[in-house]
């Protein structure tokens, strides 16, 4: 079995009793010999970062010839872990079940940033990093294997481990003979060769997680899990309101309830530590603090609109100057206004995390995107060097982007701090939802000019967003909840207008439509063909708290274009495939359009659907398509809805959706991601939006955020993976999330001739836009 | 605080606890129990879902007072990684997880149905389905894999 999936707390400690005996960096641990007691501390500084140009912070090869791979892309249920293991696997020639995989601890694995944006397979996959370091790991292999065996590197061959002279198989040597337990000390080598994706056999395959046994019988370890000694709970007491701050905290509230019970208040922040968690939950809730009047929120109604009116910081990504000219010599003009609302990534598990800190050091214990980020900040919220301060990344209840797990830890380390003890804190259902970084609304307002054949000439995207905070990078703890509440600010917001002009091309957004060209610095550059282009983008100051939620930006940018390209299609009476692809000039996303549309057998026609009756249920189709922040990843759905036009229900039928990421890695890997994506985008889509009155968020549970459960009517979802082996692998995660609002909403329009541009579709809205249809 | 007698997983247990506890808490800190998860603490995502005499039921919300000496399964009272049960079985086999936070809530009351009904139609494994939520929507795998089990039992 491999062991990075059940490596546990307890695990993790000892094997650092085992590096300290052996004074190499190999492993050789699992759960099942972990049996050591957890040590609390670990004495002196860690190092930081091990080197990423050195192999050795990747690779170690142990005396047996099992390999422990170190990295810093994490397992958060997207199944890169798998993938990782795969790539290692491949390039060295051994079995999948020879490889280990350590990822994200602050005290052995590499600094690569976040694992998020869909860029763990890009970062490990190409020539650099993991994948490159096996390589070259490879090569030294055979170097040393040539010299032992006395022949030509050329000579030899590898499987299983064992490096032999092709003509006379008995002259052998293992990789454990030749390297185990010692370190390579070389650098990277960024000319080693990678193995052709022809010659394959692990790499590409549907090979099994290998964490599932543990998941489906419930002996898997997430961060809520772990245990360490002496370990009391927390639980934190947040304010009732946006901007309230604490006037007293009346400690003697809860000094006669069991448990020890101990306050904790440091400026804004308020908590409580008791022995068992039950008790800590109810000395949170009888805790006396008064607070002040909160600093109030601007009304929900009409919020989108008001957005208009706030001051911005303006960035043009692009602006080829000519777009009023166009508009204004068109031979028509579309325009129409789309809003996307601040969502949440709501996990299902709140968010939780295990501190222990002593004076000397901390050890954290969380689900953070970004241990090394972590790191610093939890180092400056606790006046610590971040050189002292530990971050092992355990797997926390799926995320999407910036739940709760960065303000949780923070949480439980000032606890932990303050009681001189270890601490575990588990958000409660409405502190993780009232608080936490949601992804940002967007107002959108799209414009087109179109010439005399119906092609489109010029287009004109604006948005206005709210912002508010963000990851806390390398230095801004205030930039989530916590963080604030202690006295850290978040990122300043600085107006800025008018916008200097466009930079360097950088499409990460999606602010470009596909169909724009993408011209800067004299070369075409996005994956479209209109030539005459403006993106404009207003930043304004957000009232909630906001951050990267799966596809954040790309998604609410997407939603928009993809939608506006059908609405002008329809106006045209064009079919709004051909319409695509008369506007896209990138030779992967047009692939991507026409295998969906070929796969969804797509009835090629303008919508809405000329047969549709006015009532009852009315059935149609819709297509989106994305070219993920530009070059990473390509994807187009066909998506088939039914709409009960009395009641404004709606139900997915089918959903087609193609994708390119180029060498596919793990094909049932990128399946669960593009069918968990699509449904999560669905979901989205039909009913989640954050709600909030004059003081407070109210959309703080499961009856007030509305997601879909799993006893729905399931679609079903068919996905047509297309393979580049001979491309640069690129994301793919957050690509069908992009495109599942539009392609419903083009559906929906396709059934009946009502046009949504606002999530989410509720049934009244649906009701308002049937009743209102032209 | 009193004493309680909980029987878990074909073990018995005596624990000093305040009888109000939910309990999820007594399962996932006094027994370290790892299936059963807090997710809401309101009854309204089943992250902590236990079987108790053949039902579903949600341990966040059921004091441990009303449960003592009745036979309680969680999770990794069905199969073991060695040994899964066959419902887990068929979730291995159709890879139907993500992170697997929501598993206790999907596979429990998926059991618990099938348990009961052999033969449950689409339509009735939805509607148990109803207020269990997995928000990395694996939901299509979760059904292809609860169908697997059924048609396993049903033969
Ligand atoms: S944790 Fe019990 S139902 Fe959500
Ligand atoms: S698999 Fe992540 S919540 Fe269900």
């Amino acid at each position: 079995m491999n062991k990075a999936f059940t490596g546990d707390a307890r695990a993790a400690l000892s094997r650092r009793g085992f590096l300290k005996a052996s004074g190499a960096l190999v492993v050789g641990f699992s759960i099942f010999d972990g049996v050591e007691v957890a040590q609390a501390q670990f004495p002196g500084p860690v190092a930081l970062s091990p080197s990423l140009a050195q192999l050795d912070s990747w690779i170690a090869i142990a005396a047996d010839g099992s390999i422990t791979a170190y990295s810093g892309k994490e397992e958060l249920g997207q199944g890169i872990s798998t993938a990782q293991m795969q790539l290692v696997a491949e390039e060295l020639s051994v079995p999948f079940s020879k490889v280990n995989l350590i990822y994200c601890d602050t005290a052995y694995t590499p600094d690569q940033a976040y694992t998020s944006g869909s860029q763990s397979h890009p970062a490990n996959f190409n020539k650099s990093n993991l994948g490159q370091a096996a390589a070259t790991a490879r090569e030294a292999l055979f170097r040393m294997a040539s010299e032992k065996l006395g022949a030509p590197v050329t000579a030899l061959d590898a499987a299983d481990g064992v490096i032999a002279v092709r003509a006379d198989r008995s002259k052998r040597v293992t990789y454990g003979e030749l390297v185990g337990g010692r370190k390579f000390q070389l650098a990277l080598d960024p000319k080693a060769k990678r193995k052709d994706p022809g010659e394959w056999k692990i790499l590409g395959t549907p090979v099994k997680r290998p964490d599932l046994p543990d998941i489906m019988t419930g002996r898997f370890e997430f961060v809520h899990n772990v245990r360490v000694p002496e370990m009391l709970h927390g639980r934190v007491v947040r304010p009732p309101a946006v901007g309230a701050r604490v006037l007293s905290v009346d400690e003697a509230s809860v000094r006669d309830l069991p448990g020890n019970v101990k306050v904790v208040v440091k400026k804004d922040f308020v908590g409580v530590v008791a022995a068992k968690p039950w008790q800590a939950v109810q000395a949170a809730a009888k805790l006396k603090v008064e607070w002040s009047a909160g600093t109030g929120l601007p009304k929900q109604a009409g919020f989108a609109e008001q957005l208009r009116q706030q001051p911005v910081r303006d960035q043009f990504l692009l602006d080829s100057g000519d777009v009023d000219q166009q508009l204004k010599s068109a031979a028509s003009v579309m325009k129409a206004t789309y809003f996307h609302p601040y969502q949440m990534h709501g996990s299902v598990g709140s968010s939780c995390a295990v501190a222990d800190v002593r004076s000397d050091g901390a050890t954290l214990w969380c689900s953070t995107q970004a241990v090394w980020y972590q790191k610093t900040t939890c180092a400056m919220v606790l006046g610590m060097k971040p050189e002292n301060v530990r971050v092992i990344f355990r797997r926390g209840s799926g995320c999407y982007g910036l739940n709760g797990a960065d303000t949780v830890t923070y949480d439980a380390a000032v606890l932990s701090q303050a009681v001189g003890k270890p601490v575990r804190v588990q958000l409660s259902r409405k502190d993780e939802m009232a608080w936490e970084n949601y992804g940002n609304a967007y107002l959108m307002d799209e414009r087109v000019a179109l010439d005399a054949g119906g092609n489109i000439v010029a287009w004109d995207h604006e948005v206005w967003t709210p912002n508010l905070g963000n990851r806390p990078g390398t230095g801004t703890p205030g930039n989530v909840i916590t963080g604030k509440l202690l006295g850290f600010s978040p990122d300043a917001f600085t107006p800025r207008s008018p916008a200097p002009p466009p930079g360097n091309f950088n499409n990460n957004s999606n602010g470009m439509p596909s169909y724009v060209a993408g011209r800067i610095g004299g070369v075409n550059r996005n994956t479209g063909t209109v030539a005459s282009e403006r993106v404009l983008v207003h930043t304004v100051a957000s009232p909630l708290w906001t951050g990267p939620l799966r596809s954040p930006a790309r998604l609410q940018n997407t939603f928009a274009h993809e939608s506006f390209l059908d609405e002008i299609a329809a106006k045209l009476k064009a079919d709004p495939v051909e319409y695509r692809l008369r506007h896209l000039s990138n030779p992967r996303l047009r692939d991507m359009v026409q295998e969906a549309a070929k796969a969804a057998k797509w009835d090629a026609r303008p919508s809405p659907n000329p047969k549709r009756k006015p009532t009852d249920v009315a059935s149609g189709r819709g297509m989106a398509c994305v070219a993920y922040e530009r070059d990473n990843g390509y994807a187009a759905m066909v998506l088939e809805v039914e709409v009960n036009q009395d009641t404004g229900k709606i139900a997915v039928r089918r959903i087609v959706v193609s994708n390119d990421c180029g060498p596919i890695s793990n094909p049932d890997g990128l399946r669960n991601q593009l069918e968990g994506g699509a449904l999560q985008g669905i979901s989205r889509a039909l009913g989640e939006e954050v709600t909030w009155d004059d003081q407070k968020v109210t959309s703080v549970d499961w009856r007030t955020y509305h997601s879909l459960p799993v006893g729905i009517e399931v679609p079903t979802i068919e996905c047509v993976l297309v393979n580049r082996p001979e491309e640069e692998a690129t994301g793919a995660g957050e690509t069908s999330v992009t495109i599942a609002a539009a392609a419903l909403g083009n559906a929906i329009f396709d059934a009946t001739g009502a046009r949504l541009r606002q999530i989410p579709f509720t049934p009244e809205r649906i009701k308002e836009a049937l009743a209102t249809r032209a | 605080m009193s004493t309680i007698h909980l029987k878990v997983n074909g073990e018995s247990h005596t624990l000093d606890l305040d009888p109000a506890t939910p309990l999820l808490y007594a399962l996932s800190d006094d027994l370290a129990l790892r299936g059963p998860k807090f997710g809401c603490g309101l009854g309204q995502c089943g992250a902590c879902t236990v079987i108790v005499k053949g039902q579903a039921i949600r341990s966040c919300i059921t004091p441990v007072s009303t449960v003592q000496n009745t036979e309680i399964t969680t999770l990794e009272g069905i199969g073991t990684p060695e040994r899964p049960h066959p419902i887990q079985q068929a979730f291995i086999d159709e890879g139907a997880a993500q992170c697997g936070f929501c598993m206790s809530g999907v596979m429990l009351t998926a059991k618990a149905l099938v348990d009961k009904v052999p033969h449950p139609s689409e339509q009735l494994i939805e509607q148990s389905l109803a207020g269990v939520l997995c928000r990395c929507f694996t939901h299509a795998r979760m059904m292809a894999a609860i169908r697997r089990y059924a048609a396993g039992v049903a033969k």
